[in-house]
């Protein structure tokens, strides 16, 4: 039976959107299903890209069963101005009920969909993150004083759990392209009390080190290296598909090819500004190899890097990258990329791949 | 990077790092890293020690920033740690987020709201508090969450009235708690 999504949810922040229309291509019966056949003659004639993936997962129907429920509301614990035991005892308070993970004390799942907000929200003890979304910065593991770099900070879920990972000290630089996206990252770093953020407003692809005093070595403070970068790139999204199912229907080869050039070039500046033995981490919400390993392998080429493992939480289930796709083949070591699948963890999509920097 | 602006005048563009003390000022008007430190102590009662590792800045005229780092003076970016202060008028005003972070263990010019008070007070409302018998002025909103008191934001304090000074981005994120 096909599963239709309640419509009028309402997500942490208490936004409505409307689930009517949602993922009805989610089902792997959907090419010959005559349910697809409302949609408009040019959309109905787009695969969904979510077919394309079927090859790469351990089992077809529960990842497209997965990626047609909506997504439960998780929240991060803010350890900058609470610890998890305060900010549960505030949720207790309030009658607010939730679980915690089983790979994160920090991450508490909401057992109601829609919480609205409440104290512990305001004191910016808590961030409404998917969960998911908590692996990169786990990846990235940055430590207290160090220069970081999140390459595509706004509007801010990861740059904020990164602050916290540093006891909010050192030089966190949060950069994004887009001004207005950029004041999203300034009032959720300021409600969650971050005080190590530089915000800055570049394009990634050609970062320049100039306003941190790179030509300017022997003044205090100046650098020109960063110890980790976070590169949580630009992409299609499909693995969103359970918080906005209009990922599907907006995706298109095209976008697709147009991105992997964006990331190319993102992933490439920031091994360059990274110092010899520093980590770089390159993340996507999306499952399209082009996006993923290609990108790997692209820069591994060009670039003095390595993809190196990284220690996935105990109890959270991966998938290793691909080597081969529609006809390309990467390099070996892609496999120490990790792939997470909507039905392993009962998440959204998302992919992980930590680089260490050789020279 | 500041060779259009002489060093002796505040320009709203980059971040300016705050003179140690009131004798090394070159910008007219500008406060010193030791008179905001003191500021903090003077009035809640903030241990100095919480700012130690903290550089202090402007950006445009008056406004003052906490960064928990080191970076090159003077930096032109977005943003620069929390914005903490408004100085170069007669009564210095901090910032909500500022208070958030920084008053947790304040122990001057901290008002503690009963439940009903604190949820008006975040929502904006101003609210008669004849009680209060301290000082007028900026004053530390607090209410007791999780066993013990915790700061909510800035209020202004005269003629026996709270004012609250809670941003409108802020008091939405408790408009659904009825």
């Amino acid at each position: 039976m096909r599963r239709h999504r309640p419509t009028g949810r309402r997500d942490w922040f208490g936004r409505s959107f409307s689930g009517d229309d949602a993922n009805e291509a989610g089902d792997s019966d959907d090419a010959d299903d005559s349910e697809t056949d409302k949609r408009a003659p040019a959309e109905s004639s787009v695969m969904n890209p979510l077919q394309r993936y079927a090859p790469l997962v351990d089992d077809e129907e529960a990842f497209f069963a997965a990626c047609e429920r909506p997504l439960p509301s998780v929240v991060r614990v803010n350890t900058i101005k609470t610890t998890v035991a305060r900010a549960r005892e505030a949720l207790d308070d309030e009658g607010v009920a939730y679980e915690p993970t089983d790979w994160h004390p920090g991450v508490l799942k909401l057992e109601d969909s829609s919480p609205g907000t409440n104290w512990p929200y305001f004191h910016g003890w808590l961030h409404g993150q998917e969960e998911v979304s908590a692996l990169p910065a786990i990846a990235l593991d940055p430590q207290p004083g160090e220069r970081v770099w999140d390459t595509c900070a706004a509007p801010g879920s990861k740059t904020t759990q990164i602050a916290a990972m540093m006891d909010d000290e050192g030089v966190l630089v949060g950069n994004d392209n887009n001004l207005g996206r950029l004041s999203a990252l300034r009032h959720n770093a300021e409600r969650l009390g971050v005080t190590n953020l530089v915000v800055s407003n570049q394009d990634a692809r050609n970062f320049s080190m100039k306003p941190f005093g790179e030509r300017t070595p022997e003044q205090s403070g100046s650098f020109e290296q960063f110890d980790r970068v976070l590169v949580d790139a630009p992409c299609s999204c499909e693995g969103t598909c359970r918080k906005n199912p209009d990922v599907l229907d907006e995706w298109t080869m095209n976008h697709v090819k147009s991105v992997a050039g964006i990331q190319k070039g993102i992933l490439r500046r920031a091994v360059q500004v990274t110092k010899t033995g520093g980590t770089v981490v390159y993340s996507t919400c999306t499952f399209a190899p082009e996006e993923n390993e290609a990108i790997l392998d692209f820069v591994l080429e060009r670039e003095d890097c390595e993809v190196v493992e990284w220690d996935v939480p105990d109890g959270f289930e991966t998938a290793p990258g691909i080597t081969e796709w529609e006809g390309d083949e990467y390099d070996p070591s892609v496999t120490k990329a990790r792939r997470v699948y909507p039905h392993h963890n009962d998440t959204g999509g998302f992919f992980t791949a930590k680089l260490e920097v050789t020279a | 990077m500041s060779d259009d602006t002489a060093p002796d005048e505040n320009w709203g563009q980059q971040f300016d790092r705050l003179p140690p003390t009131a004798d090394d000022r070159v910008v007219e008007g500008r406060p010193s890293r030791e008179e905001v430190v003191d500021w903090w102590e003077e009035r809640f009662g903030v241990d100095p020690a919480v700012f130690d590792g903290y550089t202090f800045w402007e950006k445009g005229a008056g406004k003052i920033w906490a960064f928990h780092g080191e970076v090159v003076d003077p930096i032109k970016v977005e943003g620069l740690g929390m914005r903490i202060l408004r100085t170069r008028q007669r009564h210095w005003k901090p910032s909500t987020n500022a208070v958030q972070r920084f008053c947790g263990d304040a122990t001057k010019n901290v008002i503690e709201l009963s439940p009903g008070e604190a949820k008006a007070f975040v929502n904006g409302h101003d609210q008669q508090l004849d009680w209060w018998e301290g000082d007028w002025g900026y004053l530390t909103a607090a209410h007791e969450i999780a066993g013990e008191l915790e700061p909510l934001g800035v209020g202004l304090y005269l003629h026996g009235e709270l004012r609250s000074t809670v941003p409108k981005g802020r008091q939405e994120e408790l408009v659904k708690l009825d």
